[in-house]
């Protein structure tokens, strides 16, 4: 009538070799890695990088040590055995053990993440920043600098003129507003230097991703979001956007440009004009 | 059992008779649970052939499926998927797996089909109620299956509807009118039926438990759905409250969800006042203990049956009950870690932050406690058995990403990456589906009174584990190298379509994966006909619904009155004569 006595050993011992070979081969692909994150040419992309390694060397240990242990006991307990199988169901010494080791480690490793994290959101940009406007909308990323005033002029909602190329509703009538400079889909930064962006959206949520800078940061309409990062290295990146934002999201690219300064004001100036 | 007049305590029992009252508009709780169980069938059917649907179009964009077009004229004009039917494609798969499949078999299906014999109770506490939650689930998957065929197309926004998206109507572009307004109206009714459900489950446990079944002598699952159920009734009325505010933006031009200044597809709108990310609050302070209502069922599942075939008493019983508790109520406040790029405060993000770390420690010790459970057992296998090693095995790999996403430093990378994608699909969806097929293996003796082939259902499960790792694992590396999820196509950036072939991998391993599911579908149907006829305790188990007969009468019990003696996981007791002692047998035999 027993199903199960009549059915053991083999396939809990392939179960076994199984997690093993899932284990090694996961935990190789892991350091070998044919493919990872873009370079990363950012300050604090720095210290997000070192996070991001310690955090998968934890987790990766924790994945290798819960599949091998989970493949011995299969291994081990998974043929015919003479007798009953043994009657021990608690051990506080054990469980108390083990619940502080995981609760230090998972709490230590929340604490260090803060620490990173707060180094990069819950400080002000350097004085000497630069700041950009960023303005998504539905599927093109707006980019727009104060000018030689360090000052944006005002926008209205209704000033907003696709045709006309006003995309983010620049006021004619504000003198502040008129040496601003507009670009769509293109955003040049000097290097080395603090960037403070102010990250809108004129319609639905888009989100500024920049993966060679570690970041990315929702367009909310209604709100003007400051995030701040220096780039160290020159170059052409690309910005995505990953927050749904209709049917062409996946078309929702613009360019990023990181360049000297003295390139950086010749672009400028060219785009003044 | 007798035919006799029933005793005293079986008033008000008497089987319904003729086909409709007995098979459709059933009040009892076996025949719902069964209902539930189809109709989470028909879901996962269609869901994975939604899923199979995207993989096509990932990895080939810009292909002819000219069969395809017959079925969906207006999706795949010239036989090209269009991005918008991609997007349609890609909610609904979403939105149908997760609230018609994973919250509706583990808890309604098989809580609604055990839980009241594993307390020894003759029915649900509201039979009548439960029948309506059923139907009121069933009207919710009606409604969503009416969105994909409105004019304008099917909603679009995904399963999460962030606004203004989903808020501001057909202007902001396909599949945003009437299909989503009609997305949100379903999900609204399911908030309803899944409170009912939810109510029902509570006190069911709370109040018709049999003489002797005091708390903590109740199964692990009893403890997992009664909790997962708590959370559901303090979660779904969140979401339900959200959708009705997010249908008046949508229909009575309220601004709960829409700042003013928005200027969609050139017109100025005049909404004012609210804010876009108060609805992922609300959705969230839902979503997440959503996962838990998920899981907490495949938990108590996992540890029902891994102590039945390691013919051990589960590990740590005590605190096996406390890890529940604790993840249920730890999840309420961890919602936060799905907005750390949202806008919120970042101080607020840290809070998020070192409290969703906290959540994996009892998890962690669930674990510890399956593998302690495993030491020293003498292990049988059985196919319910690996379903229930494969859902240990998917808690741990997708666990372990958790300790990433859960840092915002890190998470801003990460966030709607694919990363992420492969993280829930393994700890959401494979974990929780894993705990189905492992409880419908296990429970289908007792409903059927026949085995399912364990045969087929180990193929099923070799070849489903190794394709769903062979998709998942891999697709962890398309989210290190930044590829934004919910993307038509990943041609138009430089730095994304070097990573077509791991995409085109990905979809011939979910291929093999969605044909190896015919095994099952052909297992069930087989065995519910031919199957090998199974005794009335079909694993040599403990618990209740071990007593009585496969399948059980109409009242569970007849004239016996169920009383309980000791805890539920009795297995190899020293001295006892056989290896588990039922919950009900008073004396053992030769003492302990």
């Amino acid at each position: 009538m027993l199903l199960a006595p009549d059915l053991p050993g083999p396939l809990l011992k392939l179960l076994a070799l199984f997690f093993w070979a899932l284990a090694i081969a996961t935990a190789t692909a892991f350091i070998v890695h044919p493919i990872w994150l873009p370079e990363n040419i950012s300050l604090n992309g720095v210290d997000v990088d070192q996070q991001l390694n310690l955090t998968l060397c934890i987790a990766g240990a924790a994945f290798v040590i819960a599949h091998m242990l989970l493949g011995l006991f299969l291994w081990r307990f998974g043929g015919k055995q003479a007798g009953r199988a043994l009657y021990w169901h608690e051990s506080h010494r054990m469980e108390t053990a083990w619940t502080v080791v995981t609760a230090v480690i998972f709490v230590g490793l929340g604490l260090q993440g803060s620490r990173v994290w707060a180094r990069e959101y819950l400080t002000d940009p350097p004085a000497n920043a630069m700041t950009i406007e960023v303005t998504g909308q539905q599927f093109a990323w707006n980019f727009r600098y104060p000018g030689p005033d360090g000052k944006f002029g005002r926008t209205r909602p209704d000033k907003v003129d696709d045709s006309e190329g006003n995309y983010i509703g620049l006021d004619d009538g504000d003198p502040a507003g008129t040496d601003d400079i507009t670009t769509q889909n293109v955003i040049a930064i000097p290097v080395n230097r603090p960037i403070q962006l102010i990250i809108r959206s004129r319609d639905v949520l888009h989100s500024f991703f920049v993966p060679v800078l570690r970041f990315k940061q929702d367009a909310v309409p209604g709100m003007g979001i400051p995030v701040h990062f220096t780039a160290t290295k020159t170059g052409e990146y690309e910005v995505a956007c990953a927050e749904l934002c209709g049917m062409q999201h996946y078309k929702m690219r613009a360019r990023f440009l990181v360049m000297t300064d003295t390139d950086f004001n010749a672009w400028l100036k060219s785009r003044s004009q | 059992m007798s035919s006799h007049a029933s005793t005293s305590h079986s008033t008000g029992h008497a089987a319904p008779q003729g086909f409709i009252r007995k098979y459709v508009f059933s009040t009892d709780h076996k025949v719902i649970g069964i209902q539930y169980i189809f109709l989470g069938l028909f879901s996962a059917i269609l869901g994975t052939a939604l899923s199979m649907m995207m993989r096509l179009r990932l990895a080939w964009p810009g292909s002819q499926f000219p069969l395809l077009e017959h079925i969906f004229p207006t999706g795949f004009p010239g036989g090209v998927m269009s991005p918008e039917f991609y997007l349609a494609v890609l909610t609904i798969h979403g939105t149908i797996m997760v609230f018609f499949l994973l919250t509706t078999v583990p808890l309604s299906g098989f809580g609604n089909y055990i839980l009241p014999i594993q307390i020894g109770a003759r029915d649900m506490a509201f039979p009548v109620l439960n029948m309506l939650s059923y139907w009121t689930t069933v009207v919710a998957l009606m409604v969503l299956m009416a969105s994909m065929f409105v004019e304008g197309g099917a909603p679009i926004s995904g399963w999460t509807a962030y606004p203004p998206l989903s808020a501001l109507g057909k202007i902001a572009g396909p599949g945003l009118g009437a299909g989503q307004t009609l997305w949100i109206a379903s999900i609204a009714i399911f908030c309803l039926a899944s409170l009912l459900t939810a109510l029902n489950f509570i006190t069911t446990t709370l109040n018709m438990r049999a003489a002797g079944m005091s708390l903590m002598r109740m199964p692990l699952t009893v403890w997992a759905w009664f909790t997962a159920s708590t959370v559901a009734l303090l979660a779904f009325p969140v979401l339900l409250g959200g959708g009705i505010l997010l249908l008046l933006d949508r229909l009575a031009g309220t601004s709960f969800f829409l700042a003013s200044g928005m200027v969609v597809s050139g017109k100025v709108m005049t909404n004012s006042g609210g804010s876009p990310i108060l609805w992922q609050h609300l959705f969230w302070f839902f979503g997440h203990p959503e996962v838990y209502i998920i899981i907490l069922p495949g938990m108590g599942i996992t540890s029902h049956i891994i102590s039945t075939f390691s013919r051990k008493p589960i590990f740590a019983y005590k605190a096996m009950v406390a890890a529940i508790f604790a993840i249920g109520f730890i999840g309420f406040i961890v919602w936060g870690h799905h907005m750390f790029a949202s806008g919120m405060s970042p101080l607020v993000g840290m809070v998020f932050s070192v409290l969703t770390l906290t959540v994996g420690v009892p998890s962690a010790i669930k674990v510890f406690n399956w593998l302690a459970t495993l030491w020293g057992g003498h292990i049988r296998c059985t196919a319910s058995m690996l379903y229930a090693l494969g859902f240990v095995s998917f808690f741990v790999t997708g666990g372990v990403t958790g300790l990433l996403l859960a840092q915002p430093a890190i998470d801003v990378y990460f966030h709607d990456t694919y990363f992420v994608v492969a993280h829930f699909h393994i700890i959401m969806g494979l974990a929780a589906v894993f705990s189905i097929f492992a409880a419908l293996h296990f429970w289908f003796p007792k409903m059927f009174g026949r085995y399912m082939s364990e045969t087929l259902g180990k193929v099923h499960f070799w070849i489903t584990i190794t394709g769903v790792y062979s998709i998942f694992i891999p697709m962890h590396f398309l989210g290190m190298a930044g590829a934004p999820r919910r993307y038509a196509q990943f041609t138009e950036f430089a730095y994304l379509s070097k990573l077509q072939p791991l995409t085109i991998h990905i979809s011939w391993a979910a291929f093999v994966v969605g044909a190896a599911q015919l095994i099952l579908l052909f297992n069930i149907f087989r065995s519910m006909r031919w199957g090998k006829r199974a005794p009335d305790n079909a694993w040599e188990a403990t618990t209740l619904e071990w007593v009585i007969p496969s399948p059980p009468p109409h009242d569970n019990f007849g004239d016996m009155e169920p009383v309980v003696y000791r805890g539920p996981y009795e297995f190899s007791v020293p001295g006892a004569k056989a290896d588990f002692i039922l919950q009900t047998e008073q004396e053992v035999e030769g003492g302990e």
